[in-house]
């Protein structure tokens, strides 16, 4: 058998291209089918583990998947926002703990979300470098953010705009970076978390600037009254929250109408999650309150009906490929009539002449395998952030 | 000895005409040579199955040691005899006997190992391995069967029959990148390797020049001659022919008989 091998290996390496073009061939019809399966079965755990720890999401009413996913994994795909005031109403009942979640903004790629501090007691989110979200203007980094951009705590970053030419919209905000969070392997390795106003400062909400009763240039001031002083737009604006101008940051209006995009309610136990869930079925209601894991698991049976849909074109793909790599080793077998005659002539066993085909065959195959395994493996080590950046972020 | 230059004079038309012989009947009791039998036939029958083509010879033999050269025009069966000798082919009837074995008896098998321990087969057009280097070529017979066993000793005497030939600095060459002269020497040496009883040379310096023929049949010869073998050679190279101690012409036995 080891003649056989031998003799195959030789002709194997010298009809490189040949070999090659099976040796792909088998691989990526191999590989492909794998992959997906091994994807979709870490994406189903990822979307699912999250789903399932997080018991019920409230927002405005519309698509459930939008608020979920944005709530979840910080999806660029903003709800329909709704106020604080959705977060007070779930206060109020006394049935849940809430915690309002405002992740509209981006800096540098990655999601900013607005939060209270409860949100990284009840992710269970520790820090590992430098401090907790502690004064307006902080921003704790996850674990890749902060290997992705090199920062630390002491650096800075900036929020991102919404849109390019968004003027007059958001300004852009820099942010002091003060922790980094250990790694979790979910989506809040990849945000920025900020406390709600920082976010709302981000947005324009909030923000600082001279004391408009001291101004002395007459071209900063539009209208003055005893009560009231309006601004030019030449007004200085403060993109920045230090130490010395923190105290000129403020908001304007009635903080509980404030936006944000969900709020994640943590019932005290099943019952009040049930009891809570009735308080939104009204017809009137504007806002909807979703069960996470339902909603994954129809987004899941959805993939999973795609999935099944692709199984069969692989399938169907694969049985092509199969009838062109045995076409080519027909043709391939005729192509060597000669040398098998010649092999036949000096003495060779029919037998022997099958295992040297055999052997050829053999050793694309286990080629294949070899090729296809690594690739699996190296999917299957970077699975979970494949699935992120693939499927969820 | 057989009379060469009667042969010299057969012209190519006769040769032409020889091929539209449906039937070649042979009667060699004229060679039969006083000695030990290396090749026995007796009351042969040969037919290609899809052919109109017909062989018989009533009795053919060739003394062990000698190097006997087969003559005649192209078509005249001159393959089919070798191939009948070596067991490729199997007669309709008679008997094919090499040494002391009677090669028509065996099975398949049997005659698959016979031909590659006891016969070394030399080709017209070489038939090397384009994938195979010189020295792999030289040791293929021995990858591809169980009657032969590849061990150290083997490999040595591949390279020294290599480098008797003239090849041994070419052992790591591919088969491509050899000269005609030096791809038959390759196949030389691939036959003798297994140190076979009879070499069967079908047409084996036919695609050389004059100066590589020569050069070859010495090396084949010698060869011969060092291993105490047989030489059967089928040749259209007249003027080598007075080199070998018997000639078997089978134009010769068509114009007796169509006289």
């Amino acid at each position: 058998m080891i003649d056989s091998l031998y003799i195959a290996w030789k002709y194997i390496s010298y009809n490189k291209i040949k070999t090659a073009t099976l040796v792909a061939c088998i691989t990526l019809i191999s590989f492909l089918p794998l992959s997906l399966q091994l994807l979709l079965v870490e994406s189903e755990r990822q979307l699912m583990s999250r789903a399932v720890s997080t018991p019920l999401v409230v927002g405005a009413k519309g698509s459930s998947l939008d608020l979920v996913m944005n709530t979840l994994y910080f999806d660029d795909e903003v709800p329909e926002l709704i106020t604080v005031d959705a977060s007070n109403r779930v206060m109020e009942t006394d049935l849940a703990l809430p915690i309002p979640i405002y992740a509209r903004f981006q800096a540098r790629g990655n999601p900013i979300v607005g939060t209270t501090l409860d949100y990284f007691d009840f992710r269970g989110l520790k820090i590992a470098q430098g401090r907790q979200l502690a004064v307006l203007g902080d921003c704790v980094l996850g674990a890749k953010v902060a290997e992705t951009l090199g920062l630390k705590p002491g650096d800075s970053l900036v929020s991102s705009p919404e849109t390019l030419f968004d003027l007059a919209g958001v300004y852009p905000l820099k942010m002091k970076v003060v922790g980094v969070l250990e790694k979790s392997h979910t989506s809040d390795d990849l945000a920025v978390f900020v406390d709600l106003k920082t976010a709302w400062v981000i947005q324009g909400l909030g923000h600082g600037h001279e004391d408009v009763t001291k101004l002395r240039d007459p071209t900063l001031v539009l209208k003055r009254t005893e009560k009231n002083v309006a601004a030019t737009a030449k007004l200085y604006h403060h993109t920045e929250i230090t130490e010395e101008n923190i105290d000129s940051f403020h908001f304007h209006g009635d903080l509980a109408q404030y936006p944000i995009t969900a709020v994640i309610a943590l019932p005290s136990d099943e019952k009040s999650g049930t009891i809570l869930r009735g308080r939104y079925l009204s017809r009137e209601e504007t806002q909807q309150i979703v069960r996470p894991q339902d909603v994954i698991d129809g987004l899941l049976q959805n993939i999973f009906r795609i999935k099944n849909v692709l199984d069969a074109v692989i399938s169907v793909v694969a049985l092509a490929t199969i009838l062109a790599v045995l076409l080519v080793f027909a043709l391939s077998l005729r192509l060597r009539q000669r040398e098998i005659q010649t092999i036949f002539k000096l003495g060779c066993r029919r037998a022997t002449i099958a295992r040297l085909l055999t052997a050829e065959i053999f050793i694309i195959v286990i080629m294949s395998a070899v090729f296809c395994g690594a690739m699996i493996f190296l999917i299957n080590q970077f699975s979970n952030d494949l699935v992120r950046m693939l499927f969820i972020r | 000895m057989w009379d060469v230059s009667k042969e010299m004079r057969t012209s190519s038309l006769s040769h032409i005409a020889y091929l539209t012989s449906l039937v070649i009947h042979f009667r060699l009791h004229t060679f039969i040579n006083v000695g030990v039998s290396m090749i026995k036939i007796q009351a042969l029958e040969f037919q290609y199955p899809s052919g109109e083509f017909r062989l018989s010879i009533d009795e053919f033999s060739i003394t062990k040691g000698s190097k006997v050269a087969v003559i005649g025009p192209s078509g005249s069966g001159k393959t089919t005899l070798l191939n009948l000798i070596a067991g490729i082919m199997t007669p309709l009837k008679g008997a094919v006997g090499v040494g002391d074995i009677q090669v028509s008896g065996l099975d398949d098998r049997e005659r698959r190992d016979f031909r590659i321990t006891n016969i070394g087969f030399v080709f017209q057009d070489f038939e090397l391995l384009d994938y195979l280097n010189v020295l792999d070529n030289i040791l293929h017979p021995f990858r591809i069967t169980g009657a032969l066993t590849l061990d150290r000793e083997v490999r040595a005497r591949a390279v020294a029959l290599a480098q008797e030939m003239g090849i041994g600095d070419k052992l790591k060459r591919n088969s491509n990148d050899l000269s005609h002269g030096e791809k038959q020497r390759v196949a030389i040496c691939r036959a003798l390797l297994p140190l076979p009883k009879l070499i069967l040379a079908d047409e084996a310096t036919g695609n050389l020049d004059p100066e590589n023929k020569g050069l070859i049949l010495d090396l084949l010869f010698q060869s011969v001659e060092d291993h105490d073998a047989t030489l059967l050679a089928v040749t259209h190279d007249y003027e080598l022919l007075k080199r070998f101690d018997r000639v078997v012409d089978f134009e010769e036995f068509h114009q007796g008989e169509a006289a």
